[in-house]
């Protein structure tokens, strides 16, 4: 089940934290195109997670941003100066990868002190900066060992502590979670949320995980096709989805068949106003989610229950509708377990207005 | 992780008129593996026992037969038998055999250091290329001259750089000092052979350099210079390593090349094995034949005592 946390209100942004614009970002690969006209802004000291389907351009933009691929069109701006023309080892933003890339043959505390070294600072000073960084993270005692003697989520841990030594103006974040085991991913989430919220830097954040993006990001990017679908706070991305893209890709959705009805639309026998406008042409669906939909047991009701699954406080039922259609609904487990499977319940939606998608053929 | 280079061939293999340094298939193995490797169990040993029986055929047996030859003077030319001796072994380290030992290991050095040198580059523009074409081009060049040795290798050298060869007189070559028939010449020949082989040895290896290593440094001020000094370089030091050890033995086997190019102009520890051996100077120097051939087991095994705690150390990082 996907935790929504409210974004946080009042970070305080670091003062080196920076500005990062995205403008009319540009790039193809051959006949494919990555990004195709991006615009978004990420203000200082806000994490911000590029989410979407693979494919969708969220790594290349991130990847552009650090300087390892150049942009066809478009600006990409640092507190209004535009960096395109500055190498990747110039530019002020620290990157953690997805597969950890520590230098095999550095040991955590020289991984660390990596950049440091590449700027000249003086031993005593990179034992101290990567000392304290080591304390940060919070592996002090893993100092002497070498990556291989470590596990994923120390190495995640020792990468970050490693992208933070320069102090950089910008945090990006390639997927840091996605080769760590569930327990190890929700850990290390919080860990790099709270760094990053203690530092106040601002960060990019990519991921193609909805529930990581939701429940560690100040706002949430959604791109597909390398166009940015809506760019807002976790709770109005879930609640208030722009497109029937973002409704399905951010928690789970149902369609339901509905009908042209004046301004709104009939579904399941009610009339309903729009959020939005109706599709002008083709056959139509109602976007509901689990949580939304209403089941009261009924012995002829028109929802038949086919499937149930056990999520703690709440049980996801499925339920089919005469016309074959399969709608999920969440409801508190004890009253779930007044509808077993085979059971038939009426089934209603809030009095409230409906997205509206056309149906797909 | 880095295999082991190829052994420097034994004696046996330096009296191969074919040049005696083809390529093994050794293929230093990507560096960055993270797998764990468990401990073998009792039965898979057994899978092993086909190589140790192997081994011990290739390479025991003759190494054995020729200790005991080393130490032996023959005192019945009709049935062999001998007494215990040092003399071989201190004859086969006085005089013009050490001259000889010192020149091939002068030679075998500077050409794999070489060797190393060029090769390296070379192997990474063809893994940092586009064009696919291109880099199977080359890696299937390199295999084919890396085994390209022996008479036709002296023969294609003595016909282009000779003294009258095509490119001695297009470049009037004679006019600046040059001559094939010397140490420098013999290393330009070796050289042939060698940087493709080193080509085919480090590739894999280059293979193996993740290119967010690059990324990681370039992101923490690295140039490609400080890139290369502080975190390819170290990484690919095992790879190198046996590399140079590799080209190393090829050089210090090698015979037919410089017999047919140079003949004793250049004074080589394989050509006193095989004159000892042929008697061209002396009859009956069998038993110092194997003394050499002791000296160059003794300077292979020294080369791979400085080699692998290196290497162990290195494996280290990257197991």
């Amino acid at each position: 089940m996907t935790t929504v946390t409210a974004p946080v209100a009042d970070v305080q942004p670091a003062p080196g934290s920076a500005t990062v614009e995205f403008r009319s970002l540009r790039r193809s690969f051959g006949a494919t195109t990555a990004l195709d006209g991006l615009n978004l802004t990420v203000h200082p000291g806000e994490l911000l997670a590029l989410l979407g389907p693979s494919g969708c351009g969220k790594t290349t933009a991130l990847r552009i941003l650090a300087g390892f691929e150049q942009h066809d069109s478009g600006q990409v701006l640092v507190d209004g100066e535009d960096i395109t023309r500055i190498p990747a080892h110039r530019r002020d933003a620290g990157m953690v990868f997805q597969s950890y890339s520590l230098f095999p043959h550095l040991t955590a505390a020289d991984n660390v002190a990596f950049g440091l070294r590449m700027r000249g600072a003086g031993k005593a000073e990179r034992r101290k900066r990567a000392k304290e960084l080591l304390e940060l993270v919070g592996l002090p005692q893993h100092a002497d060992r070498y990556p291989h003697q470590m596990s994923g989520g120390q190495q995640q841990r020792i990468a970050l502590a490693r992208a933070l030594a320069l102090q950089p103006r910008v945090l990006l974040l390639d997927e840091p979670l996605s080769a760590l085991d569930a327990k190890v991913r929700l850990n290390l989430r919080e860990e790099i949320r709270r760094l990053q919220q203690e530092l106040a830097i601002t960060t990019l954040f990519v991921t193609h995980d909805q529930e990581e993006a939701l429940s560690m990001a100040d706002r949430v990017a959604v791109l597909r096709a390398g166009r940015l679908e809506q760019c807002a706070t976790p709770s109005e991305l879930y609640a208030r989805p722009a497109t029937a893209f973002v409704a399905e890709f951010v928690g789970t959705m149902s369609r339901i068949p509905a009908v042209r009805a004046g301004d709104g639309v009939e579904v399941l026998g009610r009339r309903h106003p729009v959020d939005g406008t109706v599709p002008a042409d083709g056959q139509l669906d109602v976007l509901v989610r689990p949580e939304n939909v209403t089941l009261v047991p009924a012995l002829h009701g028109r929802a038949q229950v086919v499937g149930a699954s056990f999520l703690g406080a709440v049980t996801r039922l499925t339920v089919r509708l005469a016309d074959g259609t399969e709608v999920k609904a969440d409801l508190a487990t004890e009253l779930a377990a007044g509808l077993p499977v085979g059971s038939t319940a009426d089934i209603a939606l809030p009095d409230r207005p409906v997205l509206v998608d056309r149906r797909a053929s | 992780m880095t295999t082991a280079p190829t052994p420097v061939p034994t004696p046996a293999a330096t009296e191969k008129l074919s040049g005696g340094h083809g390529v093994s298939g050794t293929a230093t193995p990507a560096p960055g593996s993270h797998a764990k490797r468990r401990a073998p169990r009792g039965g898979s040993w057994l899978a092993t026992l086909p190589l140790f029986v192997f081994f011990a055929i290739a390479f025991g047996l003759p190494a054995v037969a020729i200790a005991i030859g080393a130490f032996t003077v023959s005192n019945d030319a009709e049935t062999g038998a001998g007494t215990f001796t040092t003399a071989n072994l201190s004859d086969s380290v006085s005089g013009a055999y050490w001259t000889a030992l010192v020149s091939s290991v002068k030679l075998s050095a500077i050409t794999a250091l070489i060797g190393t040198l060029v090769g390296l580059p070379i192997a990474q523009a063809v893994v940092t290329s586009r064009f696919r074409m291109l880099r199977e081009a080359v890696l299937t060049a390199s295999g084919v001259l890396a085994n390209f040795g022996g008479l036709p290798l002296a023969f294609a050298f003595v016909a282009t750089l000779g003294n009258a060869g095509e490119l001695t007189k297009l470049f009037h070559l004679t006019d600046h000092g040059w001559t094939l028939y010397s140490f420098t010449g013999l290393t330009v020949a070796y050289l042939y052979f060698l940087i493709p082989l080193m080509v085919l040895t480090i590739t894999p290896a280059l293979d193996g350099l993740r290119v967010q290593w690059r990324e990681a440094a370039q992101n923490n001020r690295a140039t490609s210079l400080q890139y290369w000094r502080h975190v390819a370089l170290p990484i690919l030091l095992p790879s190198l390593l046996g590399g140079f050890v590799l080209l190393f033995g090829s050089a210090f086997a090698a015979y037919a090349t410089a017999a047919a190019m140079v003949g004793a102009t250049v004074p080589l520890i394989s050509r006193q094995i095989a004159d000892a051996l042929s008697g061209n100077v002396l009859v009956g120097q069998g038993n110092l034949a194997l003394a050499l051939s002791l000296d160059m087991i003794i300077v292979a095994v020294l080369v791979m005592a400085v080699y692998l705690p290196l290497q162990r150390r290195s494996a280290r990082w990257l197991s």
